[in-house]
C-alpha cells in the first residue's frame, strides 16, 4: 500500500531551553487518517513537540509542513485556524460555564455580538450524533465526571473544525471503560478521516489504538515503527535505551497480621472525600493494592493511617496494639513509613538539601543529634550513602531538592521512607511522573520490603503498577470498600467494574 | 419616606458606578481595591477642570480622562509588571489622596476643602412623565444625569455579561486563564480594557460625588466609598444587578446615618452603620463561598 502524503510533517525541529535541548533535530510525518503515537519518557520532549506543534512554543530551528506548504504557528489561534486542535492533559475548561458556552468559548468565526444558543445547540448536536460523543450540553461543566469533561475537550477541538488532534496523556485521568471509550471515539475519528497524535508513556493502550509509534528519547527520534511490527519490549527499548529488568518477585509467604484497620470512618461534607466503614488487614510479606478512581476515599485513607487524618471512628490496630490516637510521631518511631502522593508538597522541602530532607522526621535519633545540637557530618555522611544506594541523581548532598527530577526526588522521599526499615509501607502513587528507571527501582524497593516481612499498603491510579505488583487488590468507591479480589483472579475489567460498582453488601460479606 | 428613598439613590450612586467597575474587574480576574483612590482622582479632577472652565462637562470629561490613566496605570503595575495586587492598590489609594490633598493645597490655596463660584454642578434631568407616578416620581425624579447613567449602565452590563460573545469570553477570563487562553482568547487584552473602563467608571462615581449633590472637594472625599464598592461586588458575586442592590444597602445606612445625625444620636456612632455593614456583608459572603467551594471540590475531584 503507498502511504498517504503527510498531513503535519516536521523537519528538524530543535528547541533549547538555556543549556538544556528539549527537541534536538525531530523530524517525523503524521499521515491523514492514522492515530500516531507519541512516547518517551518524562523529560524526553514530548511536551515541548506539542507545545510547538500547537503554537504554543516556537521551535529555533526546523520547519513545519502543513498538507506540504511551510507554517509558522505563533498562537494556538494559529492552529487552530488551520485545524490542528489540541486537549490537553489539564483540560482547559472554566467549571461555571455550560458544556455549550465551553465548547463555544472564543471561536466566532462570524463576528457576533450576541450569543446565540439555538444556532450552535445545532451545530454541537450535529457534531455528537456524527463521532457519538455523549454529553449534556446545558449543565455548568463543574457537574462533569472526568470521562466527560475530556469529550467536552474533544466537541470542542472539533467545534473549531480540528482536521487534526493532538490529545496529551489522554487516559492518565480515565478508567478502563471510559478510557475503552475514548478509543472507539479515536476510532470514529479516524474513520472520519481525522488525523490523532495520542501521547502516551503507556505502553499497552499505545499496541491497542496507534497505527504508528514514533518514540522520543532525550529530546531525540529513538525510533518510529508500525505498530504490527513491534512489541511492548520493543517500545521500551526505544524509549529508554537499555531492556527493562522486569521486577524480581520472590515467592513470600504470608505471614502475621501487621496491620489491621476496622470500621474506619470519616466524615468529609462530601461524599468523595468521605471514608465509610473501610476494614482490612494488612499480613507480613504482602503488597495489599488500593484501586480506584482518584477522589474515592484512598487519599484519606492513606492520611488517617499515618495520622494526618482523625478518623471519626473506627480503630487501626499496628501488630495488635491500638494506634488509632497516636501522633505521626509515634506511629513513624512504631515501624510506619509513608510515601505521600505529593512528593513536591507533602514529601520534599523542596528548597532545602538532599542531605537535610533525608532526616526529615528522623531527626531525633542519636546518630542525627543529641541534646538537641545537629551533627551535621553524620547527616552528610548518611545522606551521600542513601544517594548512593539508591543511585540518585545529584552532584552532591547539599543539591537542594527542587533541582533534581521529578525521579530523582522520588527516589530520596523513597530511600528516606525505606532506610529506616518500617514494618508497614503507605505507599501513595509512588512512581506517578516518575521516569521507567526509576519507577522500576522504586517497585523493585517495594517489592523487597514484603520480601523482608514487611507489608505495603499501594495506594495507586496505575493498574498495571498495582496488577505487577500486589498479591492482594482492593477498590475503592465513593469511600467505601467496594471489592476485593486476590491478584490470581483480578483482572482490568473486573477491577473497573469495582472502581462503580455501589456493592456495599460485597463488603459485609467479606467482614 | 419618599426623601429618605430618594437619599438613597443619591448617595448609593457613586457607591454602585465604582461597583460596575469592580465587576469588570472581578470578571477578568484582576483583583482591584484602588476604585476607592481611583474615585478621589475623578472627584478631584473634576472639580479642577469645571473651576478652570465654568463647564460641568469638562468636568465629566476630566474624570473619565483621569480615570482611564490611573486605571491604565494599575493594570500594567498588576498585569504587565506582576505586581502584587494588594500593594499596588494601597500604594494607589494612598498616592490618589496625597497627590489630591496636595494639588488642593497648591492651586486652592491652604484650605480643607474646595468651594467656589465657578465650581457648577450638574443640573438635575426633569422628566416630566416620571414625576407624575406617585412614589416613583418622588424617589426617580429630579435626579442628575449620572444617576440615570448608572441605573441604564446596570441593565446593560447585565446582558453584555450574560449574553453576547465578547462578555462570556470576559467571564471565561476571569475563571480559568489558561483556559480562555487556549480558546484564542487574549487573556491580556481583556485584563487591560476591563480595568481600563473600570478606572473610568470610577472616575464617574468621583466626580458624581463632588458635583452630583454636592459641589466641593474636600480631603479624602471618598471616605471609604471606594471599599464599600468592592465589598458590594462580592456580595453581589458581581451579578451587576444584586450588585446594584447592595450599593442601594449602603446609600440607605448613609442616608439614614445623615438623619440620625440630626436627631441627636451620637454621630460617630451612626457614622460607623455602613462600615459595620460591610464587615456583615464580608462574613456572610465568606461562609457562602466556603459551601460553594466544598461543593465545587467535591465534584471536580
Amino acid at each position: 500500500m503507498m502511504p498517504a502524503a503527510c498531513e503535519l510533517e516536521l523537519k528538524g525541529i530543535t528547541k533549547r531551553f538555556g543549556n538544556t535541548v528539549a527537541n534536538d533535530n525531530v523530524s517525523f510525518c503524521i499521515r491523514k487518517g492514522e492515530v500516531i503515537a507519541l512516547v518517551g519518557e518524562n523529560g524526553a520532549g514530548k511536551s515541548t513537540l506539542m507545545n510547538i506543534m500547537y503554537g504554543m512554543l516556537q521551535p529555533d530551528e526546523g520547519q513545519i509542513l502543513y498538507r506540504g506548504k511551510p507554517i509558522t504557528l505563533r498562537s494556538p489561534s494559529n492552529a487552530i485556524a488551520l485545524g490542528i486542535g489540541m486537549v490537553h492533559q489539564h483540560f482547559m475548561l472554566s467549571p461555571s460555564l455550560t458544556v455549550a458556552e465551553n465548547i463555544v468559548l472564543g471561536y466566532n468565526p462570524g463576528k457576533e455580538f450576541f450569543w446565540n444558543p439555538s444556532k450552535f445547540d445545532q451545530e454541537i448536536a450535529k457534531l455528537q450524533e456524527e463521532f457519538d460523543i455523549q454529553v449534556p450540553l446545558h449543565v455548568p461543566v463543574s457537574e462533569l465526571s472526568v470521562g466527560k469533561m475530556q469529550r467536552v475537550e474533544i466537541i470542542k477541538a472539533l467545534y473549531r473544525k480540528a482536521e487534526i488532534l493532538i490529545l496529551d496523556e489522554p487516559t492518565a485521568v480515565l478508567t478502563p471503560q471510559e478510557a475503552s471509550e475514548l478509543f472507539n471515539t479515536i476510532r470514529k475519528l479516524t474513520a472520519n478521516g481525522k488525523t490523532v497524535v495520542f501521547i502516551s508513556h503507556k505502553l499497552r493502550e499505545i499496541m491497542e489504538i496507534a497505527d504508528r509509534i514514533v518514540a522520543l528519547r532525550g529530546g531525540k527520534i529513538a525510533g518510529s515503527a508500525m505498530r504490527e511490527d513491534v512489541t511492548i519490549r520493543d517500545i521500551a527499548r526505544m524509549m529508554i535505551g537499555a531492556d527493562i529488568k522486569g521486577i524480581q518477585k520472590g515467592q513470600q509467604e504470608k505471614g502475621e497480621v501487621l496491620l489491621q484497620v476496622k470500621d474506619l470512618c470519616y466524615d468529609s461534607e462530601t461524599r468523595q472525600g468521605a471514608l465509610d466503614h473501610v476494614s482490612f488487614e494488612l499480613h507480613a510479606g504482602e503488597i495489599l493494592g488500593v484501586a480506584g478512581v482518584e477522589g474515592n476515599g484512598q487519599t484519606e485513607l492513606a492520611e488517617a493511617l499515618i495520622g494526618v487524618l482523625k478518623p471519626s471512628s473506627g480503630t487501626i490496630l499496628m501488630r495488635g496494639r491500638d494506634i488509632t490516637k497516636d501522633t505521626v510521631t509515634q506511629r513513624l518511631h512504631g515501624g510506619m513509613a509513608h510515601i505521600p502522593q505529593d512528593r513536591m508538597t507533602e514529601g520534599l522541602a523542596l528548597n532545602l538539601s538532599i542531605a537535610k530532607n533525608v532526616i526529615t522526621g528522623r531527626h531525633n535519633r542519636k546518630e542525627i543529634s543529641e541534646h538537641g545540637i545537629m551533627k551535621w557530618n553524620n547527616v552528610n555522611a548518611y545522606a551521600k550513602e542513601l544517594i548512593g544506594q539508591y543511585s540518585i541523581k545529584a552532584n552532591s548532598e547539599q543539591d537542594t531538592c527542587g533541582s533534581l527530577s521529578g525521579g530523582n526526588m522520588q527516589k530520596i522521599v523513597v530511600a528516606r521512607e525505606l532506610s529506616a526499615e518500617p514494618d508497614v509501607v503507605i505507599a501513595c502513587q509512588p512512581t506517578r511522573g516518575v521516569d521507567i528507571g526509576s519507577s522500576e527501582y522504586i517497585r523493585q524497593s517495594l517489592e523487597n520490603v514484603r520480601a523482608n516481612g514487611g507489608t505495603v499498603l499501594l495506594i495507586s491510579a496505575d493498574l498495571d503498577e498495582i496488577m505487577d505488583l500486589s498479591d492482594r487488590i482492593m477498590v475503592m468507591y465513593n469511600g467505601r470498600k467496594s471489592g476485593e479480589v486476590n491478584r490470581a483472579d483480578a483482572n482490568e475489567t473486573l477491577l473497573g467494574e469495582m472502581m462503580f460498582a455501589d456493592s456495599r453488601e460485597d463488603q459485609h460479606e467479606e467482614e | 419616606m419618599e426623601e429618605i428613598f430618594a437619599g438613597m439613590i443619591r448617595t448609593a450612586t457613586p457607591i454602585l458606578l465604582a461597583a460596575l467597575g469592580g465587576i469588570l474587574c472581578e470578571k477578568v480576574g484582576v483583583f482591584n481595591i484602588a476604585l476607592e483612590g481611583l474615585m478621589l482622582f475623578g472627584a478631584f479632577f473634576g472639580v479642577y477642570a469645571v473651576s478652570l472652565t465654568g463647564e460641568p462637562l469638562m468636568a465629566l470629561l476630566a474624570a473619565l480622562a483621569v480615570g482611564a490613566i490611573g486605571g491604565l496605570i494599575y493594570v500594567i503595575l498588576v498585569e504587565l509588571l506582576k505586581t502584587d495586587a494588594t500593594i499596588a492598590s494601597i500604594g494607589m489609594n494612598t498616592f490618589a489622596l496625597g497627590l489630591t490633598t496636595y494639588l488642593m493645597k497648591m492651586v486652592f490655596g491652604d484650605e480643607g476643602s474646595i468651594r467656589s463660584a465657578n465650581i457648577v454642578g450638574f443640573s438635575k434631568l426633569e422628566i416630566p412623565w416620571l414625576e407624575k407616578i406617585p412614589f416613583i416620581g418622588k424617589v426617580l425624579g429630579g435626579h442628575t444625569v449620572l444617576v440615570y447613567v448608572s441605573l441604564l449602565l446596570v441593565i446593560l452590563m447585565q446582558i453584555f455579561i450574560y449574553k453576547t460573545r465578547t462578555g462570556i469570553n470576559l467571564r471565561a477570563v476571569g475563571e480559568n486563564p489558561l483556559a480562555a487562553t487556549s480558546a484564542g482568547i487574549s487573556v491580556k487584552r481583556y485584563r487591560i480594557i476591563s480595568v481600563v473602563v473600570a478606572g473610568m467608571l470610577c472616575g464617574l462615581a468621583g466626580v458624581h460625588l463632588s458635583l452630583g449633590y454636592v459641589t466641593m472637594f474636600t480631603e479624602n472625599m471618598t471616605g471609604g466609598r471606594g471599599f464599600f464598592s468592592y465589598t458590594a461586588v462580592v456580595f453581589g458575586q458581581a451579578n451587576p444587578v444584586i450588585v446594584m442592590i447592595a450599593s442601594f444597602v449602603f446609600g440607605l445606612s448613609e442616608t439614614l446615618a445623615y438623619r440620625f445625625q440630626q436627631s441627636g444620636v451620637p454621630v460617630p456612632l451612626v457614622l460607623t452603620i455602613p462600615y459595620v455593614i460591610t464587615v456583615i456583608a464580608l462574613i456572610i459572603r465568606n461562609v457562602r463561598i466556603k459551601k460553594t467551594k466544598r461543593l465545587i471540590e467535591g465534584k471536580v475531584e
